[in-house]
Protein backbone atom coordinates (compact mmCIF):
# COMPACT_ATOMS: atom_id res chain seq x y z
CA UNK A 1 0.00 0.00 0.00
CA UNK A 2 1.28 3.36 -0.64
CA UNK A 3 1.31 6.26 1.10
CA UNK A 4 -0.74 9.69 0.64
CA UNK A 5 1.34 13.04 0.83
CA UNK A 6 -0.28 16.41 0.25
CA UNK A 7 1.70 19.57 -0.16
CA UNK A 8 -0.07 22.00 1.60
CA UNK A 9 0.83 26.36 2.50
CA UNK A 10 -2.05 28.52 2.87
CA UNK A 11 -0.84 31.50 0.96
CA UNK A 12 -0.54 31.25 -2.70
CA UNK A 13 3.30 31.72 -4.39
CA UNK A 14 5.26 30.27 -1.52
CA UNK A 15 5.96 27.08 -3.65
CA UNK A 16 3.69 24.22 -3.65
CA UNK A 17 3.58 23.70 -6.95
CA UNK A 18 7.70 23.66 -7.67
CA UNK A 19 7.67 21.42 -4.32
CA UNK A 20 5.51 18.71 -5.51
CA UNK A 21 7.32 18.32 -8.42
CA UNK A 22 10.74 18.19 -7.37
CA UNK A 23 9.77 15.77 -4.45
CA UNK A 24 7.28 13.86 -6.64
CA UNK A 25 10.42 13.69 -9.43
CA UNK A 26 12.97 13.30 -6.18
CA UNK A 27 11.10 10.09 -5.24
CA UNK A 28 11.09 8.39 -8.85
CA UNK A 29 14.92 8.95 -8.89
CA UNK A 30 15.10 7.08 -5.66
CA UNK A 31 13.25 3.84 -7.59
CA UNK A 32 9.30 4.90 -6.20
CA UNK A 33 6.60 4.47 -8.00
CA UNK A 34 4.49 7.75 -8.02
CA UNK A 35 1.61 9.47 -9.30
CA UNK A 36 1.44 13.13 -8.76
CA UNK A 37 -2.17 14.72 -8.75
CA UNK A 38 -3.00 18.40 -9.29
CA UNK A 39 -5.54 19.38 -7.17
CA UNK A 40 -5.71 23.07 -8.19
CA UNK A 41 -8.54 22.62 -10.25
CA UNK A 42 -8.91 26.06 -12.62
CA UNK A 43 -5.41 26.64 -12.22
CA UNK A 44 -3.71 23.76 -13.86
CA UNK A 45 0.02 24.14 -12.85
CA UNK A 46 1.74 21.12 -12.25
CA UNK A 47 1.45 19.57 -15.59
CA UNK A 48 3.95 22.74 -16.95
CA UNK A 49 6.52 22.94 -14.22
CA UNK A 50 7.16 19.58 -15.15
CA UNK A 51 7.39 20.09 -19.07
CA UNK A 52 4.40 17.60 -19.64
CA UNK A 53 1.48 20.35 -20.49
CA UNK A 54 1.84 18.52 -24.39
CA UNK A 55 0.56 15.50 -23.38
CA UNK A 56 -2.73 16.05 -21.32
CA UNK A 57 -5.93 13.90 -22.50
CA UNK A 58 -8.15 13.49 -19.85
CA UNK A 59 -8.01 15.15 -15.97
CA UNK A 60 -8.80 13.98 -12.69
CA UNK A 61 -12.60 15.24 -13.19
CA UNK A 62 -12.70 12.93 -16.05
CA UNK A 63 -11.94 10.15 -14.02
CA UNK A 64 -14.31 11.40 -11.18
CA UNK A 65 -17.37 11.53 -13.50
CA UNK A 66 -16.34 8.04 -15.06
CA UNK A 67 -15.73 10.23 -19.00
CA UNK A 68 -12.51 7.62 -18.64
CA UNK A 69 -10.67 5.17 -16.95
CA UNK A 70 -8.05 5.84 -14.56
CA UNK A 71 -5.17 4.56 -16.10
CA UNK A 72 -6.19 6.92 -19.08
CA UNK A 73 -5.71 10.28 -17.41
CA UNK A 74 -2.51 9.34 -15.79
CA UNK A 75 0.32 10.79 -17.56
CA UNK A 76 3.35 9.18 -17.89
CA UNK A 77 6.64 11.49 -17.12
CA UNK A 78 9.34 12.24 -19.80
CA UNK A 79 12.36 11.01 -17.76
CA UNK A 80 11.10 8.48 -15.03
CA UNK A 81 8.20 5.84 -16.23
CA UNK A 82 7.64 5.07 -12.43
CA UNK A 83 6.14 8.55 -12.54
CA UNK A 84 2.88 10.10 -13.28
CA UNK A 85 0.88 12.66 -13.20
CA UNK A 86 -2.97 12.63 -13.01
CA UNK A 87 -3.69 16.87 -13.97
CA UNK A 88 -6.30 19.32 -12.63
CA UNK A 89 -8.98 20.36 -14.94
CA UNK A 90 -8.74 23.65 -16.36
CA UNK A 91 -11.90 24.01 -17.36
CA UNK A 92 -14.23 23.71 -14.16
CA UNK A 93 -14.18 25.06 -10.17
CA UNK A 94 -12.92 23.43 -7.47
CA UNK A 95 -16.60 21.75 -6.72
CA UNK A 96 -15.98 19.23 -9.26
CA UNK A 97 -14.36 16.95 -6.90
CA UNK A 98 -15.77 16.47 -3.23
CA UNK A 99 -13.86 14.87 -0.34
CA UNK A 100 -15.52 11.52 -0.92
CA UNK A 101 -13.92 10.91 -4.39
CA UNK A 102 -10.50 12.44 -3.75
CA UNK A 103 -10.56 9.38 -1.04
CA UNK A 104 -11.51 6.69 -2.85
CA UNK A 105 -9.20 8.14 -5.89
CA UNK A 106 -6.31 7.83 -3.28
CA UNK A 107 -7.20 4.60 -1.70
CA UNK A 108 -7.33 3.19 -5.88
CA UNK A 109 -3.76 4.37 -6.38
CA UNK A 110 -2.51 3.11 -2.98
CA UNK A 111 -2.87 -0.31 -4.94
CA UNK A 112 -0.49 0.84 -7.21
CA UNK A 113 1.93 3.18 -6.69
CA UNK A 114 4.29 3.61 -3.43
CA UNK A 115 3.51 7.28 -3.05
CA UNK A 116 0.94 9.61 -3.59
CA UNK A 117 1.88 13.43 -3.86
CA UNK A 118 -1.44 15.82 -3.77
CA UNK A 119 -0.69 19.43 -5.22
CA UNK A 120 -3.46 20.98 -3.01
CA UNK A 121 -4.75 24.86 -3.98
CA UNK A 122 -3.84 27.94 -2.12
CA UNK A 123 -6.25 29.20 0.57
CA UNK A 124 -8.70 27.20 3.04
CA UNK A 125 -12.07 26.54 1.42
CA UNK A 126 -13.10 23.61 -0.28
CA UNK A 127 -10.11 23.00 -3.00
CA UNK A 128 -8.00 22.59 0.31
CA UNK A 129 -10.63 20.62 1.95
CA UNK A 130 -10.87 18.44 -1.17
CA UNK A 131 -6.78 17.98 -1.58
CA UNK A 132 -6.25 16.92 1.84
CA UNK A 133 -9.25 14.03 1.90
CA UNK A 134 -7.22 11.33 0.92
CA UNK A 135 -4.11 11.97 2.55
CA UNK A 136 -1.72 10.34 5.20
CA UNK A 137 0.43 13.21 5.91
CA UNK A 138 0.81 16.67 5.23
CA UNK A 139 3.62 18.69 4.46
CA UNK A 140 3.49 22.83 5.16
CA UNK A 141 5.40 24.96 2.65
CA UNK A 142 6.24 28.30 3.81
CA UNK A 143 8.42 31.41 3.19
CA UNK A 144 10.16 33.46 6.03
CA UNK A 145 7.68 36.12 5.41
CA UNK A 146 5.45 37.21 8.05
CA UNK A 147 2.09 36.48 5.71
CA UNK A 148 3.23 33.60 4.55
CA UNK A 149 4.31 32.20 8.22
CA UNK A 150 0.59 33.84 9.55
CA UNK A 151 -1.01 31.24 7.02
CA UNK A 152 1.11 28.46 7.57
CA UNK A 153 -0.22 28.42 11.04
CA UNK A 154 -4.06 28.85 9.80
CA UNK A 155 -3.31 25.51 7.57
CA UNK A 156 -1.61 23.67 10.62
CA UNK A 157 -4.76 24.50 12.18
CA UNK A 158 -7.19 23.42 9.95
CA UNK A 159 -4.40 20.26 9.25
CA UNK A 160 -4.95 18.75 12.32
CA UNK A 161 -8.85 19.36 12.79
CA UNK A 162 -9.36 17.36 9.82
CA UNK A 163 -7.40 14.41 11.53
CA UNK A 164 -3.50 15.26 9.60
CA UNK A 165 -1.59 15.31 13.08
CA UNK A 166 2.26 16.22 12.78
CA UNK A 167 2.03 17.98 9.24
CA UNK A 168 5.86 18.34 8.70
CA UNK A 169 7.35 22.07 7.47
CA UNK A 170 9.48 23.28 4.29
CA UNK A 171 10.85 26.44 4.40
CA UNK A 172 11.40 28.07 0.78
CA UNK A 173 13.24 30.37 -0.80
CA UNK A 174 15.38 31.33 1.97
CA UNK A 175 18.13 34.08 1.83
CA UNK A 176 21.16 33.65 4.22
CA UNK A 177 22.71 36.60 3.84
CA UNK A 178 19.58 38.38 4.91
CA UNK A 179 19.10 35.88 7.77
CA UNK A 180 22.33 36.66 8.61
CA UNK A 181 21.65 40.38 8.64
CA UNK A 182 18.51 39.96 10.80
CA UNK A 183 16.31 40.82 8.40
CA UNK A 184 15.03 37.87 7.76
CA UNK A 185 13.22 35.67 10.31
CA UNK A 186 15.85 32.55 10.17
CA UNK A 187 15.00 29.29 10.84
CA UNK A 188 15.09 28.59 14.62
CA UNK A 189 12.33 32.11 14.56
CA UNK A 190 9.83 30.21 12.64
CA UNK A 191 10.15 26.70 13.71
CA UNK A 192 9.37 28.65 17.73
CA UNK A 193 6.69 30.21 16.08
CA UNK A 194 4.80 27.28 14.00
CA UNK A 195 6.12 24.41 16.53
CA UNK A 196 6.06 21.79 14.18
CA UNK A 197 8.72 19.45 12.86
CA UNK A 198 11.10 20.86 10.45
CA UNK A 199 11.28 18.89 6.96
CA UNK A 200 13.96 21.12 5.10
CA UNK A 201 15.11 24.70 3.76
CA UNK A 202 15.26 25.19 0.31
CA UNK A 203 17.11 28.19 -0.62
CA UNK A 204 16.06 31.21 -2.65
CA UNK A 205 17.83 30.02 -6.00
CA UNK A 206 17.52 31.39 -9.59
CA UNK A 207 17.95 28.25 -11.05
CA UNK A 208 14.37 27.35 -10.02
CA UNK A 209 12.87 29.97 -12.39
CA UNK A 210 15.29 28.49 -15.12
CA UNK A 211 14.17 24.89 -14.60
CA UNK A 212 10.49 25.75 -14.36
CA UNK A 213 10.86 27.68 -17.76
CA UNK A 214 12.36 24.64 -19.19
CA UNK A 215 9.77 22.02 -17.26
CA UNK A 216 12.46 19.57 -16.08
CA UNK A 217 12.40 20.33 -12.27
CA UNK A 218 15.74 21.71 -10.15
CA UNK A 219 15.63 17.97 -8.25
CA UNK A 220 17.26 16.45 -11.50
CA UNK A 221 20.44 18.41 -11.59
CA UNK A 222 23.63 18.44 -9.68
CA UNK A 223 24.93 21.58 -9.32
CA UNK A 224 21.98 23.58 -7.71
CA UNK A 225 21.37 24.43 -3.99
CA UNK A 226 17.94 24.11 -4.67
CA UNK A 227 18.15 21.06 -5.77
CA UNK A 228 19.99 19.41 -3.59
CA UNK A 229 17.86 20.97 -1.25
CA UNK A 230 14.82 18.89 -2.51
CA UNK A 231 16.98 15.89 -2.67
CA UNK A 232 17.57 16.19 0.66
CA UNK A 233 14.19 16.70 1.58
CA UNK A 234 13.08 13.53 -0.67
CA UNK A 235 14.99 11.39 1.30
CA UNK A 236 13.89 12.44 4.25
CA UNK A 237 10.56 11.75 3.45
CA UNK A 238 11.85 8.03 2.90
CA UNK A 239 12.83 8.32 6.51
CA UNK A 240 16.63 8.40 5.99
CA UNK A 241 18.39 10.97 8.33
CA UNK A 242 20.09 14.03 6.68
CA UNK A 243 21.30 17.03 8.59
CA UNK A 244 19.93 20.03 7.25
CA UNK A 245 22.42 21.51 4.47
CA UNK A 246 25.26 23.82 5.04
CA UNK A 247 23.80 26.30 4.07
CA UNK A 248 21.87 27.21 6.84
CA UNK A 249 24.14 26.14 10.12
CA UNK A 250 27.77 25.97 8.43
CA UNK A 251 26.97 29.67 7.13
CA UNK A 252 25.71 30.70 10.46
CA UNK A 253 28.40 29.51 12.71
CA UNK A 254 30.85 30.71 10.77
CA UNK A 255 29.05 34.05 10.23
CA UNK A 256 29.11 33.83 14.16
CA UNK A 257 32.88 32.91 14.66
CA UNK A 258 34.14 35.98 12.22
CA UNK A 259 32.49 38.50 14.36
CA UNK A 260 32.05 37.11 17.71
CA UNK A 261 35.14 35.94 18.13
CA UNK A 262 37.22 38.80 16.83
CA UNK B 1 29.83 56.97 26.11
CA UNK B 2 27.76 54.00 27.68
CA UNK B 3 24.56 55.79 26.59
CA UNK B 4 26.32 55.55 22.35
CA UNK B 5 27.10 51.97 23.22
CA UNK B 6 24.13 51.07 24.96
CA UNK B 7 21.77 52.89 21.67
CA UNK B 8 24.06 50.98 19.34
CA UNK B 9 23.70 47.90 21.19
CA UNK B 10 19.96 47.87 21.39
CA UNK B 11 19.57 48.86 17.88
CA UNK B 12 21.27 45.45 17.07
CA UNK B 13 19.12 43.85 19.32
CA UNK B 14 15.76 44.68 17.29
CA UNK B 15 16.35 43.96 13.51
CA UNK B 16 13.37 43.46 11.25
CA UNK B 17 13.26 40.05 11.82
CA UNK B 18 12.49 40.55 15.46
CA UNK B 19 10.44 42.77 15.29
CA UNK B 20 8.15 39.94 12.38
CA UNK B 21 8.85 37.49 15.27
CA UNK B 22 6.76 39.62 17.63
CA UNK B 23 4.23 41.14 14.97
CA UNK B 24 3.65 37.09 14.14
CA UNK B 25 3.59 36.07 17.97
CA UNK B 26 0.88 38.49 18.89
CA UNK B 27 -1.43 38.18 15.32
CA UNK B 28 -1.47 34.83 15.86
CA UNK B 29 -2.51 34.45 19.57
CA UNK B 30 -5.44 36.41 18.22
CA UNK B 31 -5.90 33.86 15.09
CA UNK B 32 -5.30 30.95 17.18
CA UNK B 33 -8.53 31.28 19.80
CA UNK B 34 -10.29 33.42 16.87
CA UNK B 35 -10.52 36.57 19.67
CA UNK B 36 -10.11 39.92 17.30
CA UNK B 37 -8.65 42.59 18.56
CA UNK B 38 -12.10 44.84 18.51
CA UNK B 39 -13.81 41.78 20.39
CA UNK B 40 -10.33 42.62 23.20
CA UNK B 41 -11.85 46.45 22.86
CA UNK B 42 -14.98 45.67 23.65
CA UNK B 43 -14.36 43.82 26.35
CA UNK B 44 -11.60 46.61 27.80
CA UNK B 45 -14.90 48.91 27.80
CA UNK B 46 -17.12 46.95 29.80
CA UNK B 47 -14.65 45.59 32.19
CA UNK B 48 -13.81 49.23 32.65
CA UNK B 49 -17.16 50.59 33.58
CA UNK B 50 -17.78 47.54 36.14
CA UNK B 51 -14.26 48.51 37.34
CA UNK B 52 -15.48 51.34 37.76
CA UNK B 53 -17.53 51.16 40.21
CA UNK B 54 -15.36 49.81 43.06
CA UNK B 55 -11.86 51.33 41.57
CA UNK B 56 -10.96 54.82 41.08
CA UNK B 57 -8.73 53.46 37.84
CA UNK B 58 -6.72 55.37 35.17
CA UNK B 59 -8.63 54.55 31.84
CA UNK B 60 -5.79 55.36 29.90
CA UNK B 61 -2.99 53.39 31.24
CA UNK B 62 -5.00 50.57 31.05
CA UNK B 63 -3.56 47.51 28.84
CA UNK B 64 -5.19 44.72 28.09
CA UNK B 65 -4.21 42.23 25.58
CA UNK B 66 -3.89 38.12 24.97
CA UNK B 67 -0.59 36.29 25.59
CA UNK B 68 0.74 33.08 24.98
CA UNK B 69 3.66 30.74 26.93
CA UNK B 70 4.05 27.42 25.33
CA UNK B 71 1.04 26.40 25.00
CA UNK B 72 -1.48 28.24 27.14
CA UNK B 73 -3.26 31.45 26.32
CA UNK B 74 -3.77 34.12 28.92
CA UNK B 75 -5.54 37.07 29.15
CA UNK B 76 -3.57 39.58 30.79
CA UNK B 77 -4.67 43.03 32.03
CA UNK B 78 -2.76 45.44 33.85
CA UNK B 79 -5.07 48.10 35.37
CA UNK B 80 -3.79 51.04 37.50
CA UNK B 81 -5.78 52.53 40.26
CA UNK B 82 -5.80 56.07 41.11
CA UNK B 83 -7.27 55.44 44.39
CA UNK B 84 -10.01 53.38 46.41
CA UNK B 85 -13.53 55.24 45.92
CA UNK B 86 -14.89 56.67 49.61
CA UNK B 87 -18.44 54.53 49.15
Amino acid sequence: MGKCIVITSGKGGVGKTTTSANLGTGLAKLGKRVVLIDADIGLRNLDVVLGLENRIVYDIVDVVEGNCRLEQALIKDKRYSSLCLLPAAQTRDKTAVNPDQMKELCEKLKKDFDYIVIDSPAGIEQGFKNAIAGADRALVVTTPEVSAVRDADRIIGMLEAEGLYDPELIINRVRIDMMNRGDMMNIEDMIEILAIKLLGVVPEDEKIVISTNKGEPVVLSDSSQSGEAFWNITRRLEGEEIPLISLEEGMLDRFKRIVGLR
Amino acid sequence: MLEVMKGIFSKEDSTSKDLAKERLRLVLVHDRIGVSPELIDDMKEELIEVISKYLDIDEDGLEMDLDRNDNSVALIANIPVKSLNNR
